[in-house]
């Protein structure tokens, strides 16, 4: 068994354990969760000296056939996106476990069902299978519904409900979709049937796999795209989430922001960028659309709730646009601030609902009303709201600037040069989601922690204990480690990145490929295997004079597309777009 | 031609698993008739004994040797790898039906000892159902079946639902049996016989006449079997019966005659694959609404019951979307689909019934979802139990249901029928709901309804939910091994 296996699967030992200890022992029950999850955090841990960054292949592999006569096997692997997600989700588990010690309603069933929720979790980051993916995907599914309707609030019937349906709804035509992209796979080979995202993909980089389907290929974009948006969630999808936010005990709204929701990010990484190139450019401008109108829409709703918790599940919403945003201008920047704004948006906003769930175990309501003058009151607690507050915002030299500034600056790239259709309408609008971020937080902070503290209520309110503050320290030092030094973040999910964006937008025969050891990110971003630059960086779009001088050099293009052999099937378009941004 | 009089073949290992639960049946009749009058147990233990027997009898006959797969008797017997896995599911499922009856007989207050000869005679008539490719055996078997399952039914008799779950499958079982003999005359005027295999030969060589008279004779048979599978528009009874009889003898039903049927009407769906112009685009379309129609009446149930009757008609078409696509290729996908989701349906339903039997106190029993609320409070392995077989009929993946799920997709697309992928995803998601309702109110709500107080878990209903349990994520885990058990390669 290897590091990865015993990552993924430690909080699940650890989930039988509990289930065969009595009931009545809640305090062990409390401590040994506790202890799982610090383990398992403890073994991620291991993974910072095995991992290198330099290189984009999947690393730490592990495969068995696991259903042979459908070419499902289990393998893991570990390669710059997912390695980030792993520590976020054993970090971010530690502190919801640790906060999950007020919990006294079926103590038991609690923490079987988060130890079983951080191996599903864990196990979506590292699965190379579909149909592993998909079972880790909707594993997460069960224990998450039932944290939200034994332990949620008042109407937490529904929103456990609602959270169910509309994820299963979405990613259960993922599931049709992986089926046909397995029986393409097989169709293209000759050979057997694969789930395999390395198999699958390097049929996909080089072209054999969609020539015989080239219709069919934005169906199964989409079919995987929905999923990914429900979870993520976009506009018009996210209905979901305010209603499970706002009902789920703290620690699984935590959870929920922090990883459930970055498995939708993650999952375009995964699979929307590496496997449909021949789409993915046409289908970006709709889902560029979706982004920005959830991040106006996200803040706009979000600046008039009443409701303390779902001010800030609206904020996810705008949030995670700024991701898609991102991740789909197909930039490097964008990518690069995309993934980092996922980690960011974890720390940031599972902070936010940590702390807040600090508030509500004392005073048992969320709503701005009962509030006011908390910062006499509680001085420490505001210092610290104040500082994760502000990251949400995304104040410079905080996290928050990195994963915003970059994801806006990949989509103005992309926008400027004018790459798939994209205007600049998209980034001009997208950037008032950050005024806007400011507005609706500032105002937050204004109606809890200023004004007259009037409320007798909250004038018996103490300031948080010593652990309390330590659990949030911890987040905060993420908070300003992101902000002063993203390089620490942002290097070892480069070359995974910048091979999936290449992945995404080079024409067939120039696209990295993970089974392929010779290929190679380096440090310039080029595309290399053996030494020789197979495709050049090009880090932007081009620019719009150079689109203009198209014609002027288009001689130098053509004789360039000879030397690279077998390039001229898919994409004409697109490849003298690179070729120039290379000059 | 000379008529040569000869004694048929017989190779009697292949009838010797039929023999044994009848005659576990008869002896467990015998004890009852003398029995000392408190209890029932020796019977269970005994009809336990008796179908464990045949079990290991019909595991011994997977043997590679020369004499594994053929027919006896003059074809009316038949032995391949399908036959015998459905007669294992078959003794599995009166197994586990048997193993959680006796505490609930008794909550119930009908300690009957008659209940166990009759489910043994039953899962008889189930077994000569799918062990024969002759389709007057195929009708004897599904009257035996019928027969034991129509006294099972109105076995509670002060209960006026019971009696009214006896006589609507009495007499709609008739119906459906006129129609299935019906066709059988039809087909034996066609074919000159009574064997499967002559169908497509008679097709094949026929003329108008016999291909006219062929048409209508598997038009009916198809009918006959879609009353006994319960395929919308033939499903009218199924919800009133399930929900009358007692919950024990519902369990059987969704599960052993449920299998009993779906076998059979593959085996006739496979050999009349030369016509499937004229069959298959009708059984397309029942395959979508028995699918569409079960779900969305299970939406509106409020009685756990019958929301799971409504789910085994969503359940029979999402199995007949498997029987289709063999139908339309039968070169790549084989009967392991069906026999993999008849595993896991009969695992997952019989424990879902299993754990409604919970709400049997004194007497009387009360299904309503508001009588099983906050079922954990008592039984808290049951109600976790269920929350597992629930998932599994949803098709959550660390289940079995998932991986059946997944293969009918699989199998769907593999012949060319992308609709039906996309029918039954849109009805996976429908089935969420209410599945979700039963799991939260048993496993979620924190009040506790009436019907569940008081009462205790004997450890005959214990072992069938932790085998059920223990069998949905064995299966799912050890996929690639039953897998080739199924499909033998």
């Amino acid at each position: 068994m290897g590091l990865l296996s015993l990552i993924v699967f430690l909080p699940l030992i650890g989930a039988i354990l509990l289930m065969l200890l009595p009931k009545e022992q809640e305090k062990t029950h409390k401590w040994l969760a506790l202890g799982f999850s610090v383990a398992t955090f403890a073994a991620s841990l291991a993974l910072i000296p095995k991992f290198t960054a330099e290189n984009f292949h999947f690393q730490l592999v592990e495969s068995i056939p696991w259903i042979k006569s459908l070419g499902i096997s289990y393998s893991l692997g570990l390669d710059g996106i997912s390695f980030w997600l792993i520590l976020l989700t054993t970090f971010l588990s530690v502190i919801s476990f640790w906060f999950s010690f007020y919990i006294e309603k079926r103590v038991k069933l609690y923490f079987i069902c988060l130890l079983i929720l951080e191996t599903a979790m864990l196990g979506v980051f590292v699965s190379l299978d579909m149909i592993l993916f998909y079972t880790f995907f909707e594993a997460s599914l069960v224990p998450m519904w039932l944290l939200i309707s034994i332990w949620g609030g008042e109407r937490r019937t529904y929103a456990g409900l609602k959270f169910f349906i509309y994820t299963f709804a979405g990613s259960i035509f993922m599931l049709v979709g992986m089926i046909v992209l397995a029986n393409l796979y097989a169709k293209a080979t000759g050979g057997p049937i694969s789930f395999n995202i390395v198999d699958i993909q390097r049929e996909v980089a080089n072209g054999k796999l969609w020539a015989q389907a080239m219709q069919m290929q934005p169906w199964i974009f989409w079919s995987f795209a929905v999923a990914f948006l429900v979870k993520c969630p976009a506009f018009p999808f996210h209905t979901w989430l305010p209603d499970a936010h706002v009902e789920a005990p703290t620690a699984g709204s935590v959870i929920l922001a922090g990883v459930l929701l970055k498995m939708g990010t993650y999952g375009f990484l995964r699979f929307c960028l590496p496997l449909f190139p021949d789409t993915i450019g046409k289908q970006v401008p709709i889902i560029m659309t979706l982004a920005v109108i959830g991040i106006i829409y996200g803040a706009i709703v979000a600046s008039v709730q009443p409701d303390w918790k779902k001010l800030v599940a609206y904020s996810s919403v705008s949030h995670m646009g700024f991701v898609l945003l991102g991740i789909f201008s197909l930039t490097h920047t964008g990518l690069m601030g995309g993934a980092m704004q996922q980690l960011n948006h974890g720390i940031s906003t599972g902070a936010l609902f940590l702390l807040i769930g600090l508030v509500y175990e004392r005073r048992h309501t969320r709503m701005f009303k009962n509030f006011g003058g908390l910062k006499a009151q509680m001085p420490i607690y505001s210092a610290i709201f104040l500082i994760v507050m502000l990251s949400s915002v995304g104040l410079p030299g905080t996290n928050g600037f990195i994963g915003e500034f970059m994801a806006l600056m990949g989509a103005f790239e992309s926008a400027y040069a004018g790459a798939f259709g994209l205007s600049m309408w998209f980034v001009v609008v997208a950037g008032f989601g950050v005024v806007l971020a400011a507005v609706y937080l500032l105002y937050m902070f204004q109606q809890v922690f200023y004004g007259k503290n009037d409320n007798p209520e909250n004038q018996r309110l103490k300031d948080i204990k010593p652990w309390e503050m330590a659990m949030c320290g911890l987040l905060v030092v993420f908070i300003f480690w992101g902000g002063l030094y993203p390089n620490t973040f942002l290097k070892p999910m480069e070359a995974s990145l910048g091979a999936a964006r290449m992945m995404a937008i080079n024409p067939t025969g120039t696209r990295p490929v993970w089974s392929d050891d010779a290929h190679q990110i380096d440090e310039q971003m080029n595309l290399v295997s053996d030494g020789k630059i197979i495709a050049p960086a090009n880090l932007h779009y081009p620019l719009k004079e150079e689109i203009t001088a198209k014609e002027a050099k288009l001689k130098e293009v053509e004789e360039w597309r000879r030397v690279v052999a077998g390039s001229t099937t898919a994409s004409g378009d697109n490849w003298n777009l690179i070729a120039e941004g290379n000059k | 031609m000379q008529y040569k009089p000869a004694l048929p073949q017989i190779e009697f290992s292949m009838i010797a698993p039929v023999v044994l639960v009848a005659m576990t049946g008869i002896i467990a009749l015998c004890i009852e008739m003398n029995r000392p009058k408190k209890n029932n147990n020796m019977i269970v233990w005994l009809s336990l004994l008796g179908l464990a027997v045949a079990g290991i009898s019909l595991v011994g006959q997977f043997d590679t040797s020369l004499h594994f797969e053929g027919e006896s008797m003059a074809g009316m017997v038949t032995r391949d790898r399908f036959s015998l896995i459905m007669q294992l599911l078959l003794v599995g499922s009166a197994f586990l039906s048997i193993l959680f009856s006796e505490g609930y007989l008794r909550e119930k207050r009908i300690p009957f000892g008659e209940f166990y000869p009759m489910l043994l005679w039953s899962t008889v008539g189930a077994m000569v159902m799918v062990t024969s490719r002759n389709l007057l055996m195929i009708f004897l078997g599904l009257e035996v079946l019928s027969i034991a399952l129509y006294v099972l039914a109105g076995m509670s008799r002060k209960e006026s639902k019971s009696e009214e779950s006896a006589l609507k499958y009495f007499l709609l079982g008739a119906f459906a049996s006129g129609f299935l003999l019906y066709g059988i005359a039809f087909i034996y005027g066609a074919t000159g016989s009574l064997h499967l295999d002559q169908i497509s030969i008679a097709w094949i060589g026929g003329d108008h006449q016999v291909r006219t008279l062929l048409v209508f004779g598997l038009g009916l048979l198809l009918i006959g079997l879609s009353f006994k599978s319960s395929f919308v528009p033939f499903h009218m009874w199924t919800p009133d019966v399930y929900q009358g009889a007692p919950t024990n003898v519902t369990a059987f039903m969704v599960a052993g005659s449920k299998i009993a049927a779906v076998a059979a009407l593959y085996r006739v769906a496979d050999a009349s694959g030369a016509m499937q112009d004229y069959w298959l685009p009708a059984m397309y379309w029942i395959a979508i609404l028995t699918m569409t129609v079960g779900n969305l009446t299970a939406l509106v149930q409020k009685d756990v019951k019958r929301v799971l009757g409504y789910s085994s008609i969503a359940h029979a078409g999402y199995i007949l979307v498997a029987i289709l696509a063999h139908v339309k290729s039968p070169d790549k996908v084989g009967s392991d689909t069906i026999s993999y989701y008849l595993l896991s349906y009969s695992l997952m339903t019989i424990g879902a019934f299993a754990v409604v039997t919970l709400s049997a106190r004194a007497g009387k029993e009360g299904t309503k979802f508001d009588d099983v609320r906050g079922l954990w409070h008592r039984a808290p392995l049951a109600a976790g139990a269920l929350i597992v077989f629930m998932c599994s009929l949803i098709g959550i993946p660390g289940t079995a249901g998932f991986i059946g799920k997944l293969l009918i997709f699989k199998d769907a697309l593999t012949a060319d029928l992308l609709p039906l992928a996309i029918v039954l995803a849109f009805n996976s998601i429908i089935s969420v709901y209410y599945y979700l309702g039963i799991g939260r109110a048993m496993f979620v709500a924190d009040e506790e309804g009436e019907s569940v107080q008081n009462l205790n878990m004997n450890h005959g209903l214990r072992s069938a939910c932790v085998i059920c349990m223990v069998g949905i994520f064995g299966a799912f885990v050890l996929f690639s091994p039953i897998m080739q058990f199924l499909s033998g390669h």
